[in-house]
């Protein structure tokens, strides 16, 4: 056999990539993307006749975390149904071995890219819908621990997906009342609790709390509070994290105050839930006072100033047609 | 060869057994140590291929792999360093060690790799190119294993496909309908033989990097770097 170009050899890592997807109902149609742990690619289900997402892990075994991983992502993602989360609709092995799990094919823009066509409020209510997903998940216990705008996805129909569950734990702290048969069915097994929750940092710099990024076991849903902080600050100044600029006007005050809360090193000084950040959000697109950031009174009258614009406008001409009125009788 | 038995057996008193396994471990590392100490010392192809060589043999010799423990690290980077160590030491002794009379000479185109050499773009350091060598190796040992199971299995067309589809540097490559016209196939049977092909050459090429890892850690890493896949 002779030797192979550059070219043909890259050319055959590509196909070693190609999931074997023989045995199964599904047909291959294109790569789309590649992740961490393996690759994405869309596929149509020859039974259902429809196009669908198809997670695989570059490599698979016995031994392999990742299996565990993606498996576990699959079960979270079965567990909780809401509009920001994509449905899983399949799971298993790929007859080369490989894991896959199969989901709801979205197609449309990640955070990161769709911002950069929107103006401050849009980009505020984006994160709002950001939030509910969250809300929801730390409302069953689960905790996401790789929130960054990669992993948010803006549907063609303006849904708010919040994707790649890979890296989730199951809380306890949150459970409520019938809902832990759901999150014990996802608790890390022996195997995975080497992956995730026996210190080992996981997640993605810049975006990961402090605890998260020292390893801590203990960390809990208000880390993802930490990664929300960091999507807004992302998201207002279209940089990573650390990177936000000195609030030039007042205008950015209480949202550079919103992000500071999100983002305390000390998980009790943040926000205590996704709802209650986005509460503060919805108060600053009212033109109402956020509870992170103590007004002064000149920022207060001008903030009832710019909300009541058409009435304190209206009250100034009644009042200086009236002065002119009286000095106009005097004369 | 199983899992494991491959660098055991490269390490076997049993000197038939011993001279097996290197053949295996040279057919993988030649042409890595040949470009490697090519590049990086600049040496002459005639030296470089005396060095390849020598390197073999002392390998034969047991003298390398008897220090090789598979818990502390890759067979890959093991045997680079080795080579590097064994080029240092003949620089230091100022000569070329000849290869002592009995010693196995292993039968390499070494002119092959030089003209591969005169046309591959020069671009990393001598250690990526030792890395790039060996992905090219295990893909060559991989195709030779898919040529031999499909002519096995009376698939021989399906490799032949692959070999025109996926083998070859045409630019642009043949479509399918060309291929189906030119084999006296449909162009639907076109799309599975390549499926199968390239579904089997996985399964070969990772079957060939089986053999050379000597644990399941470590094959994995190395199929990692074989897929062209970022370890972190």
């Amino acid at each position: 056999m002779k030797s192979l170009s550059d070219r043909v050899v890259a050319r055959l890592q590509a196909d070693m990539q190609i999931p074997d997807l023989s045995g199964t109902r599904y047909n291959l149609l294109r790569y789309v993307a590649c992740g961490g742990m393996g690759s994405v690619w869309l596929a149509e289900d020859t039974v259902l006749k429809r196009r669908v997402a198809l997670k695989v892990l570059d490599l698979a075994g016995p031994a392999d975390d990742l299996d565990v991983r993606l498996l576990r992502e699959a079960l979270i993602l079965a567990s909780l149904e809401h509009p920001g989360m994509v449905p899983v609709y399949d799971a298993g092995t790929l007859a080369d071995g490989r894991a896959f799990c199969c989901m709801k094919y979205v197609e449309g823009q990640t955070l990161a890219q769709r911002i950069a066509t929107l103006n401050l409020p849009d980009r505020l209510r984006l994160l709002e819908r950001v939030a509910e997903p969250l809300d929801f998940a730390h409302a069953r216990g689960f905790i996401h621990r790789d929130l960054k705008p990669d992993n948010v996805m803006i549907g063609a129909f303006g849904e708010v997906l919040v994707m790649d569950w890979g890296l989730a734990k199951v809380g306890v702290t949150s459970l409520e009342a019938g809902e832990t048969e759901i999150a014990t069915a996802v608790q890390p097994t022996q195997n995975s609790l080497r992956v995730t929750d026996q210190g080992s940092v996981l997640g993605t710099r810049g975006y990961m709390s402090p605890e998260q990024a020292r390893g801590d076991i203990e960390v809990d849903h208000r880390t993802d509070i930490f990664s929300l902080g960091a999507i807004l600050t992302f998201m207002l100044t279209g940089s990573a994290p650390g990177e936000l600029p000195a609030a030039s006007g007042s205008v950015l005050r209480p949202l550079r105050a919103i992000c500071e809360k999100a983002m305390a090193g000390d998980p009790n000084a943040r926000y205590q839930s996704a709802r209650g950040m986005t509460a503060d959000i919805t108060h600053y697109l009212n033109g109402e006072p956020v509870s992170a950031y103590p007004e002064g009174l000149l920022e207060r009258s001008g903030r009832v100033f710019t909300r009541h614009r058409t009435a304190v406008v209206l009250v100034a001409v009644y009042l200086i047609m009236r002065v002119l009125f009286i000095l106009f009788e005097r004369r | 060869m199983t899992r494991h038995s491959l660098v055991r057996a490269a390490q076997s008193n049993d000197p038939a057994t011993r001279s097996r396994a290197i053949e295996a471990i040279a057919a993988a590392y030649w042409r890595p140590v040949y470009k490697y100490v090519r590049m990086k010392w600049n040496i002459a192809p005639e030296d470089a291929a005396d060095f390849t060589q020598e390197f073999f043999s002392r390998l034969l010799e047991k003298e390398f792999l008897d220090s090789y423990e598979s818990s502390k690290g890759r067979l890959r980077t093991f045997l680079r360093t080795c080579a590097d160590r064994l080029f240092m030491n003949q620089a230091r002794d100022s000569k070329r060690l000849k290869r002592g009379v009995g010693s196995t000479h292993l039968s390499l185109d070494f002119m092959e790799a030089e003209q591969e050499l005169a046309t591959e773009l020069r671009s990393g350091s001598p250690e990526d190119s030792f890395d790039k060598e060996w992905v090219r190796s295990i893909f060559v040992l991989g195709l030779a294993r898919l040529q031999a199971n499909c002519a096995s299995r009376g698939k021989l067309i399906h490799f032949e496909l692959f070999e025109r589809y996926d083998l070859e540097d045409a630019d642009p490559k043949p479509s399918y309908a060309q291929l189906a016209t030119e084999f006296g196939l449909t162009t639907t049977d076109v799309t599975n033989y390549l499926a199968f092909a390239r579904r089997e050459f996985r399964r070969c090429a990772l079957d060939q990097l089986r053999e050379m890892t000597t644990s399941e850690e470590e094959f994995r890493r190395e199929a990692q770097a074989l897929l062209g896949v970022k370890v972190t």
